[in-house]
């Protein structure tokens, strides 16, 4: 088995001219909390979505814990999880109906749905809304039962896109207080992100992606200290010559 | 394949059409508003229009006045006459819509005009005879135009000048015998179709609309498998036709609409239509395929459902022939024809053109559903 939860080796993705990401190689660890930071298109989306076995890449190979996410693209399903950036979430549907759609979806039994489903309510705090529709749900509850949605089958790797964004800020630390629980937990995380205080808090070890190519790696206090900076977004500022809020 | 995924996104999208306004109106309410309004408006109404009709002729008497008779209805420009060898083969002609009337010359029709000439002016020495008259129920003009003009072309034959168009030859309509069909009951079998071609719209909106909001993209990165998702719609679509259809039978029937079948003639048609939901389905499939976004789909659905409404349902009977001819290439025609040929003609499922249709229907319904699905899955990798 190995040891790496994400193997990325050489991974090319072209768009007709746009090169979207270029000769990307990249390890996560096992139990990591890894932030994968980049302005926008800088290929930060591409990467997760070839990972997810959604796009193929155009050249190179993606593993999770050793699975090709092309080759065995239902195993790797069935390891991981994923928050997309979009607040996809049926809006003629319950939170907790949402839920246990997708509980069924990784065919988990009645009883781990119920327990998973109600843990998860209650920690995104929709506890007191899983029974309405969630189409009358605030941006930041749809935000939130999107996260729950990607964790319902418990997934050992989760990909987590932008989860925090359009969120308070109440409901934003409550978001990375789950994270980190979570991690501490043992699953791998890898979490894009355009806020550098929450990658600075939350992540064991980062890595900066712009125009495809992976420019910096290393944990952020790695990264502050070589770069000669006070803080991870000046790494950035520096690296990519970019505010990545401006992006946002 | 996982019976839980297949049953968990199946009764998500019953939901779906359970509570979103949209969709009920489109699949339940519409086709049930419309019908009643139909209904009400001409449950006792008729309304005719001028075309060829096509009569077959038995002439059992074999006379110099058959023969004179025959010839004046060639002559009637509305009528195209063909000549039938026995009764049998007329019958089944008319019941599978091959002809608008069956005409039946008895033996004694030559003796019976002889008569009356013999003592126009005494009717005691008439040899009474009867020119039976049988009609295609399943088309509501031909049963209200050609009684008068067969009446007419025998009033020739004898003599037109009697005041009250005395004559020993009685012309009986066999639809006389059956209750009154209305012009509602003409148009029922094309209900049934035009209420189905609308799952193409709700379909293509379904399909566009979780594709724009991402849950297509959410479910693809679940394990659920292309053809567990496929099944699951398919499915799921099929129960909604199916409650569909048990509704529009329900609203016509309620409404009057009787037509004198078995449980078997039921349950035929009742499948006919389910299987053209299914069709209708592909259809859907292959808009989702085309339009970028709902709205675009909910405008390139028309595509598909303009001429299946306006050909093959109850809209296509007030049409000009060349339509009819177009009608014949989609799917709506056959049914609207299978079902009018069961109710209305008193055709029975195993008679050819029934088969012929549910055939036309059933293959065109594999295909198209085939074509939905491999096209939506090329584009779109669910």
């Amino acid at each position: 088995m190995s040891e790496q939860a994400i193997t990325i080796k050489n991974l090319t993705k072209k768009y007709e001219d746009k090169l979207a990401l270029d000769n990307l190689t990249l390890q996560v660890n096992r139990g990591e909390l890894f932030g994968l930071l980049g302005p926008n298109g800088a290929g930060k989306t591409t990467a997760i979505s070839i990972m997810c076995g959604l796009i193929k890449p155009t050249s190179g190979t993606a593993q999770i814990k050793g699975y090709d996410t092309q080759k065995d693209a239902q195993k790797v399903k069935e390891l991981i999880g994923v928050c997309i950036q979009e607040t996809a979430i049926y809006p003629y549907l319950t939170g907790k109906e949402n839920l246990e759609l997708f509980g069924n979806l990784y065919c988990l039994n009645k009883k781990t749905i119920k327990e998973r489903s109600t843990m998860l309510l209650s920690k995104m705090g929709l506890t007191e809304d899983a029974k309405r529709l969630t189409a009358k749900y605030s941006g930041g509850m749809k935000r939130r039962l999107s996260l729950a949605l990607a964790l319902i089958h418990d997934p050992e790797i989760a990909f987590l896109d932008e989860p925090t964004v359009a969120m308070d800020p109440q409901s934003r630390h409550a978001v990375w207080d789950f994270i980190k629980e979570q991690n501490t937990k043992g699953k791998t995380i890898i979490l894009t992100t355009h806020y550098m205080e929450e990658a600075e808090q939350l992540c064991n070890r980062v890595g900066i992606i712009d125009h495809g190519k992976l420019i910096a790696l290393g944990t952020p206090k790695e990264l502050i200290a070589k770069n000669h900076v006070k803080n991870l977004e000046e790494v950035f500022i520096q690296l990519t010559g970019r505010n990545m809020r401006e992006e946002v | 394949m996982k019976t839980q995924r297949i049953f968990a996104l199946t009764k998500k999208e019953l939901k779906k059409t359970v509570r979103e306004p949209a969709a009920l109106f489109m699949i339940f309410l519409f086709p049930v508003v419309f019908v009643l309004a139909f209904g009400l408006s001409f449950g006792g109404v008729g309304g005719g229009q001028t075309v060829t009709y096509q009569v077959g002729i038995v002439d059992l008497s074999n006379s110099q006045w058959s023969e004179t008779f025959t010839d004046s209805l060639s002559n009637v420009t509305m009528l195209k006459v063909t000549a039938y060898g026995d009764n049998q083969t007329v019958q089944t002609d008319l019941s599978q819509g091959k002809i608008q009337a069956a005409i039946i010359v008895p033996e004694s029709f030559s003796e019976s005009i002889t008569s009356y000439y013999a003592a126009p002016e005494d009717s005691s020495k008439w040899v009474n005879a009867t020119v039976a008259l049988y009609l295609d129920k399943g088309s509501m003009v031909a049963t209200q135009a050609i009684p008068p003009i067969i009446q007419q072309v025998l009033n020739g034959i004898t003599d037109q000048n009697q005041p009250a168009h005395q004559s020993p030859i009685q012309l009986q309509t066999a639809s006389l015998e059956v209750k009154q069909v209305s012009a509602f009951d003409y148009f029922a079998p094309g209900m049934f179709t035009f209420a189905s071609v609308f799952m193409i719209m709700i379909v293509a909106q379904s399909f566009t609309g979780d594709r724009e909001n991402g849950m297509m993209k959410r479910i693809r990165i679940s394990p659920t498998t292309p053809t567990e998702f496929m099944a699951s719609q398919v499915t799921s679509y099929l129960i909604i036709a199916l409650i569909q259809c048990a509704i529009m039978f329900g609203m016509v029937y309620a409404l009057g609409f009787r037509p004198n079948i078995g449980l078997p003639d039921y349950a035929f048609a009742f499948i006919l239509v389910l299987v053209f939901s299914l069709s209708n389905v592909g259809f859907g499939l292959i808009t989702a395929s085309i339009a970028k976004t709902s709205g675009a789909a909910t405008g390139l659905s028309f595509l598909f459902l303009l001429p299946q409404m306006f050909l093959g349902t109850f809209v296509g009977a007030s049409l000009s022939g060349a339509a009819e001819v177009a009608g014949k290439a989609v799917p709506s025609y056959y049914v609207t024809n299978a079902l009018t040929s069961l109710f209305l003609r008193g055709a029975a499922i195993t008679s050819p053109t029934v088969l012929i249709d549910f055939a036309v229907v059933l293959g065109s319904c594999i295909g198209i559903l085939a074509v939905g699905i491999v096209i939506y899955a090329k584009y779109y990798k669910v």
